[in-house]
């Protein structure tokens, strides 16, 4: 694979700033200076990463409850995106949304979601706009394993299928729904054996390995591109923190399984690889953490900062007008 | 040129002109090649499949397919086979297309109509009957709209294609049938406006969707027994144009709400709010309701027409509150 130092470069740019993301976003969170819930995506940088370093700007993503990753992936502002986590007028959504619903319309990005599996339809629409204007656009949907047991999921993917959209489902297979394991839910291992129902190519990848990533989203978005219709991708993945917030159930997980998928940490597998290749020192990539996490700190300042929605604005916005 | 057509050519008539207006306008739906009551069939034939879009049975996937579609810049009209088919989509419904918009901060613009066909008297039963609009009109951010008559189905149906919001428009089974003047060159009838389709000064009849030809029907047997009844259609749910309600309430002094659906939690009891908090005062006597009962619509013809409201049970609810006079 011949992929070009600047993209990768930024890749590891883009997964350094979504976990440096998370890690603020859940101290905020722990030391309640944030209000609601935060779901973090912190172990799964790689499969935003890899998904959306395919992507061009007028091309389109759903997001998940799980879902700051994929907003920073994409291009997301995150000084704009911990104003949404504070409840700020300079939100992303002016506050009204929060930390599950952050969209950036000019980026593409069709919104994360609070309900599990509800971006497959959302998805499916974005795709047919796509296909419907014919300038190449495509749509990446990203769900969790937990959401293909879900009945829009199904419809979503068969009507993609059969309509031949201009659409990529990701999977980012973290091994639970929620609180509940995977076998516990479904009797299959491989999320991407459900393609074969809807007659899309199923692919399973190592979803802590960024270029593996990169390369299975590359073909599906290409393959897409050029008008032959959908393909599931399935990126086995793991989530650090708990389903919700920091020190919430991470005990039930068994400890041998977090210290497994803890050793593949994505960012620092990728770190290694870019050492290896002689495209990144240790020595520099940890210079480019320090910045990133300079740059986290002076978001989350522009977040906390920022002023209130005001009780008038209570109604605006519930209707376009005119 | 006004000429008379069934409200389905009306409904037929508004799509293919607004089509040919505008190219970002497309129908999806399930069996739209033909449409179930015909009315999609030849829009297809004029516009092809492109743009008259077939849909596998996932209600879900209709909608979402609007929501996103309109989020990235296109005009969707989809249809929903009939209403009672929308509890498969609810999620995509309540929580992502009446909420987008706000939630997003206001950024999103969801132009989406949605024609379902609703309505009882069929002898299709309880999920192919229903009058849900009550539901619709509870969850911020959508638009309801009743058409009652041939004219209002097509100049509704112009004004909630334009919408930049998502509108549900509800045909009724029993009005299809029904026919109309109808001007032949478009023409917008605006959402949030009631009509008064009969004048009088004795009593105010509020009525929705089919209910209205029945309260006409109610109205013209009153006139035999010198009771003069207001006949109001809201032809919009929400918005509601209540004013024009309460304005007709301060001359008669009684109100009467109909509405095929079942009367418990029913749009009647809001408009009766409404009302009771703007024109206390103007009563006569307590407002009334002429409502299906509380239970699914049934199939039996005989059970089925026991629940249905109509003329007859309209007159009796207006005889309660005014004395025959002839």
């Amino acid at each position: 694979m011949d992929i070009p130092r600047d993209t990768l470069l930024q890749m590891l740019r883009t997964m350094i700033t979504i976990r440096e993301f998370e890690e603020g976003a859940g101290r905020l969170s722990q030391s309640a200076r944030i209000p609601g819930l935060v779901h973090l995506y912190a172990g799964q940088e790689a499969v935003a990463t890899g998904t959306c370093a395919n992507l061009n700007p007028d091309d389109y993503i759903t997001s998940t409850h799980r879902g700051h990753g994929h907003l920073i992936a994409k291009g997301g502002d995150v000084r704009r995106m911990y104003a949404e986590l504070f409840g700020r007028a300079t939100g992303y959504n002016k506050g009204r949304g929060g930390s599950m619903h952050i969209a950036d319309l000019d980026l593409g990005i069709l919104g994360a979601n609070g309900i599990v599996g509800a971006g497959a339809p959302i998805a499916v629409g974005a795709a047919f706009a796509a296909k419907y204007r014919g300038r190449g656009q495509v749509c990446a949907c990203f769900f969790g394993d937990g959401a293909t047991n879900i009945g829009p999921f199904h419809e979503s993917a068969n009507m993609a299928a059969v309509q031949k959209l201009p659409l990529i489902f990701v999977c980012e297979n973290n091994l639970y729904g929620e609180f509940t394991r995977q076998d516990e839910e479904m009797l299959i291992v491989d999320i991407s054996d459900r393609a074969a129902a809807y007659g899309m190519p199923g692919v399973t990848v190592d979803g802590m390995d960024v270029l593996a990533v990169y390369q299975a989203a590359g073909e599906a978005v290409e393959r897409a591109r050029r008008g032959e219709g959908p393909t599931m991708l399935e990126c086995k993945t793991y989530r650090f923190f708990d389903h919700v917030g920091v020190g919430f159930g991470e005990q039930e997980r068994p400890e041998d399984e977090r210290d497994y998928w803890r050793s593949r940490d994505p960012i620092v597998l990728f770190r290694a690889r870019l050492a290896a290749d002689g495209i990144l020192s240790e020595e520099d990539a940890g210079r480019l953490t320090e910045e990133v996490r300079a740059q986290i700190e002076e978001a989350i300042a522009f977040g906390e900062s920022g002023p209130d929605p005001s009780p008038e604005s209570l109604l605006e916005d519930v209707y376009t007008d005119g | 040129m006004a000429r008379e057509i069934f409200y389905i050519q009306a409904i037929q008539e508004a799509l293919r002109q607004e089509m040919e207006r505008d190219p970002d306008i497309f129908v999806a739906g399930e069996d739209v090649h033909r449409g179930i009551f015909g009315i999609t069939g030849d829009v297809r034939a004029a516009f092809g499949e492109n743009r008259v879009v077939n849909t596998p049975i996932s209600e879900s996937a209709i909608i979402g397919l609007a929501v996103g579609s309109a989020a990235c810049g296109l005009r969707p009209v989809v249809e929903i086979m009939f209403m009672d088919f929308m509890g498969i989509a609810m999620d995509q419904i309540m929580n992502q297309m009446a909420k987008m918009k706000y939630m997003f901060g206001g950024k999103a613009r969801l132009p989406i109509t949605v024609r379902t066909a609703c309505g009882a008297g069929l002898r299709v039963s309880g999920h192919h009957s229903q009058s849900l609009e009550a539901l619709l009109c509870h969850i911020p951010g959508l638009k309801v709209v009743m058409p009652a008559s041939a004219y209002d189905a097509k100049g509704l149906l112009i004004a909630s294609i334009r919408d930049d919001n998502p509108v549900f428009f509800l045909e009724h089974k029993r009005a299809y049938a029904t026919r109309g003047e109808v001007p032949e060159e478009p023409y917008l009838i605006p959402l949030g406006v009631a009509e008064v389709k009969r004048p009088g000064a004795d009593v105010t009849i509020v009525a929705t969707s089919y209910m209205v030809n029945e309260a006409l029907t109610a109205a013209a047997e009153l006139e035999q027994r010198g009771i003069q009844a207001e006949v109001i259609d809201p032809r919009t749910l929400q918005p509601l144009d209540i004013e024009t309600i309460v304005r007709s309430v301060r001359k008669t002094h009684r109100l009467v709400v109909v509405h095929e659906a079942v009367q418990f939690g029913g749009i009647g009891g809001e408009i009766v709010a409404q009302v009771a908090q703007a024109a206390f005062d103007y009563l006569d006597a307590p407002p009334t309701r002429v409502a299906a009962p509380f239970s699914p619509v049934p199939f039996s013809p005989v059970l089925e027409d026991a629940w249905l409201p109509n003329a007859a049970k309209i007159v009796d609810a207006v005889l309660g509150l005014v004395p025959a006079k002839a």
